[in-house]
């Protein structure tokens, strides 16, 4: 279709390689770079030279070398074989390259990111004479336990189906059917599709969120909960719980697919996933996580030029994903790898820098791609269906700083901001989410759903405790001034209802093989339990008891536990014991 | 292949400027990206170096050994064909080398037993195993708070001045895996640091017998600046050869990462790039990267890679790019206070800020000890809050604290006096340090009310008080 350029190599900086004789090349092109043929991608045309950012190291490429334009943009292959996978930042599948060259990754590896000898179970839904447009569904293929894959017509191939298979075991390279255009041109339906990675996938229209994505997480989902379709940030500093949020993101979230990229970050922590995923559960379905989860590592001694794609692969399978009419979350850890990657590259190319020396595109770049979030209407000839596509980004500010400029470009865009810090992070308050700072602006659309599904006083119960973190923040700088002393006995059972809140409600490990996972009906109740207890202990005080006495019940033994208790009867059990306290269970000093 | 050599040698030096040259090629080409050169004088000293740069008319060569003396009328530039590799071999145990790699101890050259880039390729995520096997390293901060983990990358934060280099060497000494009497080497890169440092390493190796086991790398302060930037590659590219060839368990000290850096700083200014934070190039994350992703284990390999990298934090600021960066890519940090060295603390690691990340998989039954998780959470958060009612008594005064407050400002202090401080020759074993963490907390009469971040069945049987005399507590299934 598309014709080859052949230019030759003139300059060689890092990852950026720049080419004579590229006349007629296009940008965001596949080039194949030496004698190697290293894959890059046109980043920069100018008269007959084409710059290029080569996605493997280039060391030992010499100018004069040749260069070859494919005249293919930068494109995933999205079909089956794409679930479970573990994929570099162009979709190389690492396992693959693993058989090629063994434990360390070397250049030049071709692999094809979907297995092409693999015969799956197709099972046909369309016939011949059907008319079809794109997203028209027209075969299925269980990929996984967990996840059906839908065989779409592409988004820009519309027409008659004049052949189509019967339902069988095929591979994805099996011409599935053939459409018809109207103008008579005939398109070959196979397993598989292309989309490049650069251009969002096309729907039909943006649709209002209106649904949570449940993660399981108390401090998300009771007081800065995202919509399925939403865009949140989580910023902190180093160790303050970005990669532990992403992960049990992960694993709990209601998605029904989950697509991870792990962008300029550490090897360990993808080989956790790795040994972690197969052996969880999804709380929702049962099934084994990896069988919904796609994964893209990129860590951080990789190519930095493919870190700088990598996030566009993983949201380009997500949109496909949103395509088939799924519920999708993607975690990009860490944003500000990605934009330090184009800084790079940035750099090598001497363009004018702005701030931090980052481009002068970074804001419109951040913005683009969390644009490609969002709950939708579907293409499809048929029937009114949804999509969405969760899009949660980790940032790294350099020296936890929030005024730099990723993590303010970011905060300009998304909805949800959990904020890490590390005051939290060092008293062991995990996760470190600031309960003060942190906001989402969902909340409006979601209570309706809280109370529907969850219980009728969510939205009470956690306007009560942001109510009560306000009170504790202020009552905790008198302390800071004057010392505990000043405050009176009421301040005080504030204090300690505030510090139940904190320490054995917001704190979760993510550790525990119970408090990991919190549903939110447990969040429900072990908030109305706390607040159950301070009411009683304002009660109790009232008639005379005095505060040290009170604190001696061991019901007080029992709230640190809740969340470690799997059943929710329990918990029910542990209000009506609350409920039961009486002044008649103490000694009342009378005044 | 034959006339390559005459090719490429080129006396057409255009400019010297801080460590690089500016080599015109003269439209020959033939050059490639990360080549080395051999750089001559005009009084025939040889120097190396690495082209970072390349057009068909311009090299840009960054000199090891510095540029001084380099001029552009008679200075000659080679090029040799090939990037930059090293000969390893397991002969190199016990042996000396400069900042190069080339032997300074006297010793017979290394026939080496294969040649490898010093670069290294990325480990392979699929291929990683991931680290849990405990190491105890004798100090008892670390092996209950800190717990390093063989193949984990846990760099020492310190300051000008602090006893890093005690803590590093100690660590390199006490280092052992319990049960376990398996090869075990120790690759030390120094970068920068004085011949003073050096020679207490050294030293510290030689008393101890250790030294047959370990590999020295030595760029001084007063060595060329250029040179540190490979330093740690050269050294890292042995201990990968030691660990997944050979076997060895490994241990990499990598100090002072600061010096390192700062020449990376050097570099970019003299190539005019665009500074990132104060001054530092904007890929120092990436470069830092490509040194420290170089720790870990592999799927079916027995040897291992762990790295201690120290650095020297300016103005013991924390937020300065180079702690700040290497606490972005590597598995935790341990903190060396000066606030506690000026109290007298050996070794003075303050565990607040510091963490080791993958301590969770490395501990408990089977590893250390069943209450090694929760105790350590206790000594942490009992700690945390002495201090913080310290610093409320310097603004508040003592009187308005509790009975129960004071508890813990005692307690603050007896752990920085018994369980932090320790002496330098002093290895504790692991049953030893949870031991004394227990006695420390008997400072607390209500163990079942006051510790909660610790179950009531482990109080029940490891509190000292209740404790069982005729059961065996030394052992890791305890
Ligand atoms: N919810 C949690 N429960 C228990 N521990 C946690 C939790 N969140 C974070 N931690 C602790 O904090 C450590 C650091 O967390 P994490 O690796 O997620 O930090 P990060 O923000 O991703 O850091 P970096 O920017 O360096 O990657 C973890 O190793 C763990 O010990
Ligand atoms: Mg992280």
């Amino acid at each position: 279709m598309s014709s080859q350029i052949e230019g030759t190599i003139i300059r060689i900086s890092g990852p950026v390689v720049q080419a004579k004789g590229m006349l007629g090349a296009r940008l965001y092109d596949v080039a194949r770079i030496g004698n190697l043929g290293l894959i890059g991608e046109i980043i920069q045309v100018d008269g007959d030279i084409a710059t290029i950012q080569c996605y493997e190291i280039t060391d030992g490429i010499k100018p004069g070398e040749p260069v070859i334009g494919t005249g293919e943009p930068l494109s995933v292959m999205l079909g089956p074989g794409i679930m479970s996978q573990i994929y570099d930042g162009i979709q190389r599948p690492l396992p693959a390259i693993k058989d090629v060259t063994g434990a360390f990754i070397n250049r030049g590896v071709e692999t094809p990111a979907l297995d092409l000898k693999k015969e799956w179970e197709f099972e046909i839904v369309a016939k011949v004479g059907d008319v079809v447009s794109g997203g028209d569904v027209i075969a299925t293929v269980q990929e996984t336990p967990a996840f059906l894959h839908k065989i779409m017509i592409p988004p820009n191939i519309s027409g008659k189906i004049i052949e189509i298979v019967e339902s069988g075991k095929y591979t994805i390279e099996k011409v599935l059917a053939v459409v018809e255009s109207e103008d008579g041109t005939r398109h070959e339906i196979l397993g598989y599709q292309r989309w490049p990675v650069r251009i969002p996938r096309p729907f039909k229209r943006r649709l209002a969120s209106d649904e949570p994505l449940i993660t399981g997480q108390r401090i998300f989902d009771t007081f800065f909960p995202i919509a399925k379709g939403g865009v949140a940030a989580i910023p902190g500093p180093f160790g303050t719980g970005k990669t532990v949020s992403q992960h049990q993101l992960a694993k709990y979230c209601n998605a029904q697919v989950v697509v991870y990229v792990g962008c300029g970050e550490r090897g360990n922590e993808m080989t956790n996933v790795l040994e972690e995923f197969p052996h969880l559960d999804d709380p929702t379905t049962g099934l084994k996580l990896m069988a919904r989860t796609t994964m893209i590592a990129n860590t951080s001694n990789m190519p930095v030029a493919a870190r700088e794609a990598s996030v566009y692969t993983g949201i380009t399978m997500a949109e496909y994903f949103r395509d088939q009419g799924y519920d999708v979350a993607m975690m990009a850890d860490s944003t500000s790898r990605w934009a330090e990657a184009m800084r790079e590259i940035s750099g090598r190319l001497e363009e004018m820098p702005g701030e931090a020396g980052y481009p002068a595109y970074l804001a419109s770049k951040i913005a683009a791609y969390y644009e490609r979030g969002g709950r939708v209407e579907i293409l499809n000839s048929k029937e009114e269906k949804t999509g969405s596509v969760s899009i949660i980004g980790a940032v790294s500010p350099p020296g936890g700083d929030f005024s730099e400029p990723v993590t303010q470009n970011t905060l300009r865009i998304v909805k949800v901001f959990w904020a890490l810090t590390k005051k939290l992070a060092e008293q062991r308050h995990f996760p470190a989410i600031s309960y003060l700072e942190s906001y989402t602006l969902y909340w409006d659309v979601l209570k309706d759903y809280y109370k529907k599904h969850f219980s009728d006083d969510f939205d009470k119960l956690r306007t009560r405790a942001f109510r009560l973190l306000q009170e504790d923040n202020d009552l905790q700088e008198i302390v800071q001034l004057v010392g505990p002393d000043a405050l009176s006995p009421a301040e005080r059972i504030t204090l300690e209802a505030a510090r139940m809140l904190k320490e054995d409600y917001l704190q979760q490990n993510a550790f525990h093989p119970v408090d990991s996972y919190c549903s939110p009906e447990k969040q429900a109740w072990m908030l109305r339990n706390i607040f159950a207890l301070y009411d009683k202990m304002r009660e109790l005080f009232d008639a005379g008891v005095d505060l040290k006495d009170m604190m001696e019940n061991e019901i007080f033994d029992k709230i640190p536990r809740m969340k470690y208790e799997p059943e929710i009867e329990k918990l029910k059990s542990l209000n009506e014991e609350i409920q039961k306290l009486s002044p008649t269970n103490f000694e009342i000093i009378t005044i | 292949m034959s006339v390559k050599n005459e090719l490429k040698s080129y006396k057409t030096v255009r400019e010297v400027s801080g460590p690089l040259l500016f080599v015109d090629l003269q439209g020959r080409g033939g050059v490639s990206y990360g080549e080395i050169c051999e750089v001559v004088t005009g009084y025939g000293e040889r120097r190396r170096g690495q082209v970072l740069e390349i057009t068909n008319d311009l090299a840009v060569v960054q000199v090891f050994e510095g540029t001084s003396g380099l001029d552009t009328k008679e200075t000659s530039v080679r090029f040799i064909g090939q990037t930059l590799q090293i000969g390893v071999s397991e002969e190199m145990l016990g042996r000396v080398f400069n900042g190069r790699g080339i032997p300074i101890d006297g010793g017979p050259q290394i026939i080496s037993e294969e040649k490898r880039d010093i670069a290294g390729n990325p480990l392979n995520p699929v291929a990683r195993e991931y680290p849990r096997s405990f190491i105890q390293t004798g100090i008892s901060t670390i092996d209950a708070l800190l717990t390093l983990v063989r193949g984990q990358k846990l760099p020492l934060f310190s300051g000008s001045g602090l006893p890093h280099n005690q803590v590093g060497a100690q660590i390199a000494r006490q280092a052992k895996v319990l049960g376990e009497g398996e090869s075990f080497a120790v690759v030390f890169a120094a970068m920068g640091i004085t011949a003073e440092e050096a020679r207490f390493f050294q030293s510290d190796f030689e008393r101890t017998g250790a030294l047959e086991k370990v590999v020295l790398f030595l760029n001084l302060a007063d060595d060329p600046a250029v040179e540190r930037i490979i330093t740690p590659r050269i050294a890292l590219t042995v201990a990968e050869y030691l660990a997944f060839e050979k076997d060895y368990h490994v241990l990499v000290i990598l100090t002072d990462m600061t010096s390192y850096c700062e020449s990376l700083r050097e570099i970019g200014a003299a190539r005019e790039e665009v500074p990132g934070r104060r001054g530092f190039p904007g890929y120092l994350y990436s470069d830092l990267s490509t040194i420290y992703e170089r720790a870990g284990r592999i799927i079916g390999k027995k040897g291992s890679i762990t790295q201690i990298p120290i650095l020297t934090m300016p103005n013991d600021d924390l937020t300065h790019p180079i702690p700040d960066l290497t606490g972005y890519i590597t598995e935790g940090q341990v903190y060396i206070d000066r606030a506690l060295h000026r109290k007298g603390v050996y070794p003075p690691i303050n565990p607040l800020p510091s963490l080791s990340r993958l301590m969770k998989e490395a501990i408990g039954k089977g590893s250390t000890r069943v209450d090694h998780a929760a105790l350590a959470s206790q000594l942490y958060a009992a700690y945390a809050r002495g201090r913080e009612l310290r610093d409320l008594v310097a603004v508040v005064g003592e009187e308005s604290l509790s009975d129960e407050d004071r508890l813990y400002l005692n307690f603050a202090q007896q752990f920085e006096d018994r369980f932090i401080s320790q002496g330098y020759e002093e290895d504790r074993s692991i049953f030893d340090t949870l031991d004394l963490g227990w006695e420390l907390l008997t400072i607390f009469p209500n163990p079942k009310r006051q510790l909660k971040r610790i179950d009531e069945e482990l109080i029940e049987k490891f509190y000292p008080l209740n404790r069982d005399p005729n059961y065996n507590f030394h052992d890791v299934n305890a």
